[in-house]
């Protein structure tokens, strides 16, 4: 198949995926509870308040004009509206998404690095004690829950050692990063870290990765089990093969032998891993920002569990499966153009 | 009738290896074992706990609150005095019950319809697996948690919440080993020979498929734990009084600040060691049945 | 005085053993022989004779779970056993070369031929730069009969015949002492065979180097090489002249190789195969490890394994045919 064919019949595929994905939430959050606004009062008190609300949030026409207003709102960038105050979810969760995005963006690169890491280093110590210590830990590391690690973060590095904030994302007695303007056109990406370097200011970048640091490692270190795992087993295949016996027979060093033959075959799988494991991750992230009051998508939704604030979760849950759909779609189309299996 | 179900019984036993050959498997099996004897700990001691602990998990104010580990309270207190060490103890009911009927919901959905579509093939085999595809994509805990919030709280319904997440898994791992198994000439003699699907199925396909279903069974365990744990973290648990390690997680939350670091860590490494145990058995399992050639 | 060595390579009572998870392998036993200057060695065995692992002990590469136990290894008088790893990775590539059998699997998929000249010359001279190491890269490739346009292709655009002269100009880049040809035809078809052994024989002339030719198959050691060992169960059973194992083998294995060896001329020619088959190294059988298989057995035999008996000025069997238990 050519990269161009599988790029495309890959886009075409995700059509149909995101179609369900949004039915799915539809049916979850409209459907299953019978009658979200019920729910969101409780008890059938006030009848006049709950039909004002359904009216007015559209929950009171037949499912399947709903159904349709629903998806099309969301090709319009309408996520709906909240039942506390009827704005629009969209506006509230415009910067909670980037913020998510920031610390799962780098709780990734945690996972990956810590990953690799000691994949190497445990290929390399084969059956020896570093060896099943490393295995161990991988193994470990996926039972932990997510927010206790976080909490015994928080307790040792954060309030022990009194170097890290235990929570929120920045400084708050700092103005956020803004990003920077050139005439008229305003660049912010919503990252903080992009921001700040963009507005050049370094003492903001360096407050942002102060506040990045314990959950992004939190989440990180429960993901690396897996890169740990593939990474060794990787390695230990690769570093069997004749080419690298070869290499060695050439008087090739090994650190040469390790990082530039072995590791580099062993990279694209730990791509696609990283594809599959994006799903795990932002589930993950939730708990994350509960712990540390990171402002994002999965504390947003929490916050709104609180309120019954069942559009507004249906909104956020919707974005989601949307921005994991798209990055999927990303990682399998850069792994096609990376694979020299399809390429040529 | 006998001969059928005997018949039957000696083909999944020869599959799963016995306990005593598990320890002569090497590393594998002793994985499985640690595990098996972990778990088997842990529900022991839960079911015990009423007879076995020191105090009544749930009364308040046996102790001073908030006072660190010591001789007569070897796991300290909580801010409500109660005794951190029996609610370790005790507080692995709630969770044992949500996994275990999570996965016997998983196992009496997903795996009919796993071996129904991928046998059945065609264009209803590829709907389905459109649909378990998107929900196997879809980010677990965030699909948990909008059916646990939809659905209110109680067992019942985190365990629903959990068997939603984890039903394509099964989905998969079925249909995977089906579609290897459907085309083996054994299963074409049978078809040959007028065999009715349902014969097929139960007596062909499915004890083949069974060393599958038990690793993604315990991996399911493990991951509905933590997944219960979580719910509850975020306060979609179980609204009744029952000691719980995930509530004790919640609530020992926001005791860190004042450095009661015991509240959280006690029932924070039961579960870890729960979530632990049947993680090793799955391993464990799946190494011996399909071993990596790691010469 | 100066002494000269006496020969390139000497090596003395080299041992090796596998520790696996089922028991331990003795690869290789007992093994001693020289080499000298721009001489060939063929050795012959079947797999498993130990034949690989010795040439790979050579550069000190045996892998993992092997250990070489005992024994010297002695290149221009120095023993390689003892060399540090800067100088066992000097040793490699430059002074002792390696070929290795399947082309196909020993060159790195995703790197460019080219990088692999650029890589090798640079880690063993550093000053080199890149476009000298690429210069003298096309000069190899004319040597060995690859079109240098070639250079820029990845191991996958290459027929294997033209990636095992790629191995070959690798090994003799930095002009090494000594080539080790580990079964450098096995994984070719039969015409580009012979033009490989053809090509080695031709650069040896051109390089000096000596070859030491590793394979199962005696007849291609017969006519290239000068003197020959045959492998087998990790011991050498026979060590003379070319020519003299050709005329007159004496250890009853050798007899069966020469035997197997299909004569074109030969009309109606039987072909006689060695019944059986070589031992389990785990659990060798006591006394000579050929016992089992030999027509000529003696009670001995089976007891106890017979010494190397020199029986002339370069001849040796190892076989109690030629030397009764008070000989050793």
């Amino acid at each position: 198949m050519t990269l161009r064919s599988y790029v495309i019949s890959r886009i075409i595929l995700t059509i149909p995926m995101i179609f369900i994905l949004l039915t799915m939430v539809f049916v979850v959050i409209r459907i299953l509870p019978g009658d979200p606004v019920l729910l969101h009062f409780e008890k059938a008190e006030n009848l006049a308040a709950m039909e004002e609300m359904r009216h007015r949030l559209g929950l009171d026409k037949p499912i399947w004009v709903q159904y349709f207003e629903y998806v099309a709102g969301i090709f319009r960038g309408d996520l709906g509206e909240s039942m506390q105050d009827y704005s629009p979810v969209a506006q509230q969760i415009w910067s909670a998404f980037p913020a998510t995005m920031e610390l799962a963006i780098f709780s990734m690169v945690v996972a990956v690095a810590v990953g690799i890491f000691f994949g190497v280093e445990s290929s390399k110590a084969y059956n020896k004690p570093q060896d099943h210590m490393i295995r161990i830990f991988g193994i470990v590391a996926y039972a932990i829950p997510v927010f206790f690690l976080g909490m015994i973060l928080q307790i040792t590095l954060g309030v022990g050692l009194h170097l890290l904030p235990t929570g929120l994302r920045f400084n708050p007695t700092l103005s956020t990063p803004t990003g920077i303007s050139i005439g008229n056109v305003h660049f912010s990406t919503g990252l903080y870290t992009v921001d700040s370097l963009l507005e050049g200011n370094i003492y903001k970048f360096v407050e942002t990765l102060r506040y990045l640091f314990l959950p992004s490692l939190t989440l990180g270190l429960v993901l690396s089990g897996v890169f740990i795992r593939l990474t060794r087993s990787n390695m230990l295949e690769t570093l069997r093969l004749d080419f690298v016996t070869a290499a060695r027979a050439r008087g090739l060093s090994e650190n040469k032998v390790t990082y530039s033959y072995a590791l580099r075959n062993a990279f694209l799988p730990v791509l696609t891993m990283m594809g599959l494991q994006f799903a795990t991750l932002l589930g993950g992230a939730v708990l994350t920002e509960t712990t540390f009051s990171w402002p994002g998508l999965g504390r947003y939704i929490v916050d709104r569990i609180g309120f019954r604030d069942y559009t507004a979760i249906q909104g956020a849950v919707v974005l989601f499966g949307i921005f994991v759909s798209v990055v999927s779609l990303v990682v399998d189309l850069l792994y096609a153009y990376l694979d020299p299996r399809i390429r040529l | 009738m006998q001969k059928k179900s005997k018949a039957r019984k000696s083909m999944v036993s020869s599959l799963m290896p016995s306990l005593g050959s598990l320890a002569k498997r090497g590393l594998a099996g002793w994985l499985v074992i640690i595990g098996i004897v972990l778990v088997t700990a842990i529900v022991v001691v839960t079911m015990i706990s009423p007879w076995i602990r020191p105090h009544d998990p749930s009364t308040i104010l046996v102790g001073q609150p908030l006072v660190a580990p010591n001789s007569q309270f070897p796991f300290g207190t909580n801010d409500l005095g109660q005794d951190v060490f029996s609610r370790a103890l005790s507080g692995g009911g709630i969770m044992l019950q949500v996994s275990i009927l999570s996965v016997a919901i998983c196992l009496l959905i997903g795996v009919p319809l796993g071996l129904f579509s991928s046998y059945a093939g065609g264009i209803i085999d590829r709907i389905f697996c459109l649909i378990m595809d998107s929900i196997y994509a879809f980010p677990g805990l965030v699909l948990a948690i909008a059916v646990a919030a939809m659905l209110g709280r109680g067992v019942t319904n985190m365990a629903i919440s959990i068997a939603v997440v984890y039903v394509p898994s099964y989905f998969r791992v079925i249909r995977s080993q089906v579609l290897s198994i459907k085309e083996m000439p054994y299963v074409e003699a049978a078809n040959s020979i007028g065999a009715k699907t349902r014969t097929v199925l139960s007596r062909y396909i499915l004890p083949n498929v069974v060393p599958s279903i038990v690793v993604i069974a315990t991996v399911n365990f493990a991951d509905a734990i933590l997944t219960a744990a979580g719910l509850t973290f975020i306060g979609l648990g179980v609204p009744v009084d029952i000691p719980d390690w995930g509530w004790d997680l919640t609530n020992g939350r926001r005791l860190l600040t004042s450095g009661a670091w015991w509240v959280i860590t006690f029932p924070g490494i039961m579960i870890i060691l729960l979530a632990l145990g049947f993680t090793l058995i799955g391993e464990g399992l799946s190494e011996l049945l399909n071993p990596r050639l790691e010469q | 005085m100066n002494r000269e060595p006496a020969h390139l390579l000497t090596v003395k009572d080299l041992a090796v053993e596998y520790w696996t998870r089922r028991g331990i392998v003795r690869a290789v036993e007992d093994i001693s022989f020289s080499l000298d200057k721009g001489e060939t060695l063929g050795v012959v065995g079947e797999s498993g004779s130990g034949k690989s692992t010795l040439g790979l002990s050579l550069i000190h590469l045996v892998p993992y779970p092997g250990r070489i136990i005992r024994g010297t290894i002695l290149l221009e008088g120095q023993n390689i056993l003892k060399f540090g790893n800067k100088e066992t990775r000097d040793l490699r590539g430059r002074r002792i070369s390696y070929v290795f059998q399947d082309p196909m699997t020993s060159l790195n998929p995703v790197e460019r031929i080219k990088n692999h000249f650029v890589e090798l010359i640079r880690t063993h001279e550093p000053k080199v730069t890149a476009s000298e190491a690429i210069t003298r890269t096309r000069k190899l490739f004319k040597d060995v009969g690859i079109q240098p346009e070639r250079i820029d292709d990845y191991p996958h655009q290459l027929s294997g015949g033209m990636r095992q002269r790629v191995m070959i100009a690798l090994a003799l880049a930095l002009n090494p002492s000594i080539v080790i040809a580990d079964e450098p035809t096995t994984a070719l078809d039969v015409i580009v065979q012979a033009k490989i052994l053809d090509l080695l024989k031709t650069l040896q002339d051109t390089y000096g180097m000596a070859l030491m030719l590793i394979t199962h198959d005696l007849s291609i050691v017969l006519e290239r090489s000068d003197k020959i060992m045959v492998m087998y169960a990790g011991r050498i059973v026979e060590q003379a002249l070319s020519m003299t194992l050709y005329a007159q083998a004496q250890h009853p294995y050798s007899q069966g190789l020469l035997k197997s060896i299909p004569n074109i001329e030969l009309a109606e020619q039987k072909l006689t195969a060695i019944g059986g088959a070589p031992p389990d190294l785990r659990n060798p059988p006591t006394g000579c490890p050929f016992w089992p298989r030999c027509p000529y057995i003696m009670e001995i035999c089976k007891i106890k394994d017979p010494p190397l008996f020199q029986t002339s000025k370069d001849h040796f069997a190892k076989c109690y045919l030629y030397g009764g238990e008070k000989s050793s």
